[in-house]
């Protein structure tokens, strides 16, 4: 017998929670939330850092920290949600093929909403040139293994790409006792955040070097070298240019790529140079009654933004089912300033503004509020952080943890002492 | 001084490729005691593992040469032998394409040829046919050969291996071959071979090193055999690219060069792969892609299939082709295979490039039947010949798959998403009968990683499994064996 459900979402990241809870809150009936993963929470659960929730909670949240609030909201909602289970397919008429533990089964949705997130750009898509050693993973790959499966990779990484993810590793490896020689960019300017320009970069010296490109990977069975070239203005290396760089660990953080494998098993028409999935004003798919949101409609930096688009396209969804009007999404930016910090500034992390504030004079300019000048005249006299890191469980496994105003120059020694605190 | 092991056998074979697999596998069906070694960690960590992957129809050589014959009678027997070592095989056929006048001149002297080898199903098409048959690709007229097919190579050389292993010849792994001495008036133990780990006492000694061959066949003093080490470089491109094209696509070959011209050939798995190339390099094992290349085979391609895309490459690789002929020479010389007259029971496979998987099989039996010479060969009365593969979930129908998982639930937790390979596919290639266990010896047992994220989800998702699953440290945790660990160990 095929089970029926109102709404059914694919992926229980921020935005496909967003979208249950909400399809739920507008009156659809039963809805069921897949996710091939044994938890919650999407990509967040890697992402330990902090600086999520500014926009829809104000303030500054862990991913997980943000992962179990979207999650506790669906619970709240009393949406039911599978975890371990995977969406192979996906006909026209919005029967879904799932494999889980339990067996193979097929579901009936009235509507559904996919958030089925995105993945990483690897080296292949590139094609760096040289040899094909171990020592070479994305990004993400490296955050999961450091903060979830408890493992290492090396201790002299280059970053390749300055997008976030690569700059939030950087500061990670870095604390966990790795050397991050260097951080190269092909683009003139970096494109990760100003803040994390200046808080993972900037703060542990980690050189940073735009218009450039690692040209070469050279090591036959372990990766033993990167060369690096300046590039020219098609983002070509330049010849004469070149450096080695010794290493055992190339991280890249070379872009997203929305994650589209099920939308294609039902013909829905994805964007062909982003690989999105394009919806309608109403985030409505090429395929009548099936959503979009997050990451696999457009990559976005910024969980809180998904989340705001998770409810709507779950809202609209239930509207589909009910044959009411639906609602349009207002496209939103994130406002959050990328690029080279200004000179002579310091970039204000507390709220989505990200004012540059600076001196002129005795008086403080740049930032818009109160709190910005705080934070500025600490900057001067004793700038402190907020140190996420992992401690292990007595069940053996790795926790995330957030300790808040801790001295920029005891980041070390505290992360190293942890145990005693 | 350190204690070196001794292992006494009828046959030690060197060299764990295609050919060297296919030997094994063919003197199992006899008693003899049969050893493999290879300095890798797996088997086709060479060429083997590394060309593209096309069961030749044998057109392309020199009537009356070894490497016709055994083309020819490689293609004839290769389906039956992929249905019973269970290793994915498509009879595709091919399109050899001409450009210009020159070109299709060279079709009908490949075609002429190809009758006189014996290859059956050659036609000519005219340029409109050719327009029907194949609307994305550009040409004039081309040669259409029936009965040229496509395989997974390295599957090919895995279920070879676990074929011969089943049927009692011994692998040794992460052993290099450095010397061979002759021992006079030892009828049973001619020779003895040292590697890096022990010494093995054998009657006979087949080399097959391939570009190591040379090297090999040095430690007995045959110093007249050369070889140019050939660098072919491929792209791999998504599966999406795979409705451009469902048959190789060969320009017509041109002249004096080393290898058939850069083409366009589906892999079984339904990726299109971009190459080879041809650069004469110095060192053997130099697998580099270069970025003059990778640009080459782009812009090449292109001519071939106008609608490709630069977003479509996924990966690149290489394979290296051991080339008798030097450089200034160009083309083929043919395969060298023979009993060395002065060292009896020292049998030199020199040379064995394209088509050398497909002639893999006939080579392996004119090495039996050299052996077969000098002694009596008894048939192996418990010799099986059929190799069961690892089942593919993904391509059951839904009332299997829900049987599977009902016997097994790891079959319901799909470890890699772009190829849909389940926790079990990924726990039988771990445990696979040769014992090796590294990240790269899964993913081509079980084509995990391969997919257009390059392994971003499953990759970590393996690390873990072998940590958790099989006790193996992260510390231990390799691409390709000893010397290419990912991990330095734990976080905390
Ligand atoms: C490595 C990485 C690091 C990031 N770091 C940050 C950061 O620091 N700050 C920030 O604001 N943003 C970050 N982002 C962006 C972040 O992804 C988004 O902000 C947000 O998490 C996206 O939410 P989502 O719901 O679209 O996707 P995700 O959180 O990725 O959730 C998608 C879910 O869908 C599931 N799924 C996919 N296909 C299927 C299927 N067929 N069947 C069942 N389940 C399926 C997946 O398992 C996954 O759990 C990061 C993204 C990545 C990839
Ligand atoms: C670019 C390219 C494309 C090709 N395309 C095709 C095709 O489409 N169809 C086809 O039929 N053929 C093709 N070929 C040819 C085919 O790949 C080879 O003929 C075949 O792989 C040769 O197998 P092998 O076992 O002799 O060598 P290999 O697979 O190279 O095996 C030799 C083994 O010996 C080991 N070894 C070397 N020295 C030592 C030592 N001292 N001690 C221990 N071990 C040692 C190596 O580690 C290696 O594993 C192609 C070749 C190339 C290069
Ligand atoms: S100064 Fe105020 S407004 Fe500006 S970023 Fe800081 S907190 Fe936000």
């Amino acid at each position: 017998m095929m089970e029926r459900y109102d709404v059914v979402v694919i992926g229980a990241g921020p935005g496909g929670l967003a979208a249950a809870t909400s399809a739920k809150q507008h009156g659809a009936e039963r809805v069921l939330v897949f996710d091939r993963n044994c938890y919650c929470g999407g990509v967040l659960n890697q992402c330990i850092h902090d600086g999520f929730g500014l926009v829809r909670y104000k303030e500054a949240l862990t991913g997980p920290e943000y992962a179990e609030k979207a999650c506790r909201e669906a619970d709240k909602a009393n949406v039911e949600i599978k975890t371990g289970a995977m969406v192979l397919s996906i006909s026209k008429d919005r029967v879904m093929s799932v494999v889980c533990g339990n067996g193979f089964m097929k579901v009936q949705a009235g509507a559904i909403v996919l958030a089925t997130g995105c993945r990483e750009r690897t080296r292949g898509a590139i094609s760096i040139p040289g040899t094909r050693p171990a020592g070479i993973y994305t990004a993400g790959v490296v955050q999961n293994l450091v903060n979830i499966k408890n493992i290492m990779i090396g201790k002299r990484v280059v970053v390749l790409g300055s997008g976030d993810i690569g700059l939030i590793m950087a500061r990670r490896l870095t604390l966990e006792g790795a050397k991050v020689l260097a951080v190269i960019e092909i683009l003139p300017e970096p494109c990760g955040l100003q803040r994390n320009i200046s808080q993972c970069l900037y703060d542990f010296d980690i050189p940073l070097y735009v218009s450039h490109t690692v040209s070469r990977i050279i090591g036959k069975r372990k990766l033993e070298a990167v060369e690096i070239s300046e590039v020219d203005d098609n983002k070509q290396p330049i010849s004469g240019t070149e450096r080695i760089i010794e290493c055992d660990s190339l991280v890249l953080s070379v872009g997203l790529i929305p994650e589209n494998e099920v939308a294609l098993t039902a013909g829905i028409a994805l964007n062909e140079k982003t690989n999105g999935i394009i919806t309608d004003d109403y985030l409505q798919s090429s395929v009548p009654g099936i959503f979009a949101c997050g990451n696999c409609r457009s990559v976005m930096d910024l969980a809180d933004l998904v989340s705001e688009q998770g409810e709507v396209a779950g809202a609209n969804a239930t509207c589909y089912i009910k044959g009411e009007k639906m609602k349009i999404y207002m496209e939103k930016q994130s406002v959050f300033k990328k690029g080279f910090p200004e000179k002579g500034t310091v970039t204000c992390p507390l709220c989505p503004n990200g004012c540059s504030i600076g001196e002129y004079g005795e008086k403080v300019v740049g930032n818009k509020c109160k709190r910005g000048e705080l934070y500025f005249r600490q900057e001067q006299i004793d700038p402190r952080r907020t140190l996420t890191t992992t401690v292990k469980g007595i069940d053996g496994m790795l926790h995330p943890i957030k300790i808040e105003n801790v001295r920029k120059n005891e980041l070390f020694y505290k992360i190293q002492n942890l145990d005693k605190n | 001084m350190i204690h070196m092991s001794l292992m006494i056998t009828d046959v030690l074979i060197i060299g764990a490729g295609a050919v060297g697999c296919a030997v094994a596998r063919e003197l199992s069906r006899y008693k003899l005691k049969v050893v493999v070694v290879d300095k890798e960690y797996d088997v086709a960590a060479g060429t083997s593992g590394r060309n593209s992957a096309v069961v030749h129809a044998g057109f392309n050589n020199k009537p009356g040469s070894l490497m016709a014959r055994l083309c020819v009678e490689g293609n004839a027997g290769f389906e039956t032998l992929c249905k019973e070592l269970d290793v994915p095989y498509k009879k595709t056929g091919k399109f050899v394409v001409a450009f210009d006048e020159e070109d299709q001149k060279t079709l009908q002297i490949i075609y002429k040829q190809g009758l006189n080898n014996g290859c059956k199903g050659l036609r000519i098409l005219d340029g409109e046919e050719l327009k029907r048959r194949l609307p994305d690709v550009g040409g004039i007229s081309a040669m259409e050969s029936i009965d040229t097919a496509i395989f997974d190579p390295f599957l090919y050389t895995v279920a070879l291996a676990e074929n011969a292993s089943c049927n009692g010849v011994l692998f040794r792994f992460g052993e290099e071959v450095k010397n061979i001495e002759k021992i006079e008036g030892k009828e049973r133990e001619r020779y003895s071979v040292t590697t890096d780990k022990r010494t093995y006492k054998a009657r006979y000694v087949v080399n097959c090193a391939g570009v190591g061959s040379v090297r090999v066949a040095q430690m007995l003093g045959f110093n007249q055999y050369k070889l140019y080490p050939c660098r072919g470089e491929y792209l791999i491109l998504d599966k999406i690219a795979e409705k451009f094209l469902q048959v190789p696509v060969y320009p017509a070959p041109k002249k004096g060069i080393g290898g058939l011209g850069v083409h366009l050939t589906p892999t079984i798995h339904g990726n299109i792969i971009i190459g080879p190339s041809a650069e004469y390099i110095e060192d053997g094992e130099d697998y580099s892609s270069t970025k003059l290349i990778i640009d080459k085979l782009f812009d090449e391609a292109k001519k071939l299939l106008p609608t490709l895309e630069r977003k479509h490459i996924i990966g690149a690789y290489s394979g290296i082709r051991s080339k008798q002929a030097p450089p200034s020479e160009g083309g083929f010389h043919d395969f060298l295979i023979q009993e060395e007259p002065e060292c009896k029971g020292f049998i030199n496979l020199i040379g064995i490039e394209s088509p050398g998987m497909t002639a893999s099989m006939p080579i392996a039996r004119m090495v039996c039947n050299i052996i077969g010479h000098s002694i009596d060969l008894n048939p192996n009365l418990s010799f099986n010949p059929i190799r069961k593969g690892i089942l593919k979930f993904s391509d059951q129908n839904d009332e299997e798959k829900d049987r599977l998982i009902k016997i097994n639930p790891e079959y319901g937790e799909v470890v890699c998403r772009c190829q849909n390979v389940t926790k079990a596919e990924i726990c039988q290639a771990i445990e696979n009968p040769l014992g090796v266990k590294s990240i790269a010896s899964i993913k081509y047992r079980v084509w995990a990683t391969t997919g257009r994220c390059n392994g971003g989800y499953c990759f970590a998702r393996i690390a873990e499994i072998l940590e958790k699953d099989y006790g193996i440290n992260p510390e231990d945790i390799t691409l390709r064996g000893k010397g290419s660990e990912y991990f330095i160990g734990r976080v905390k």
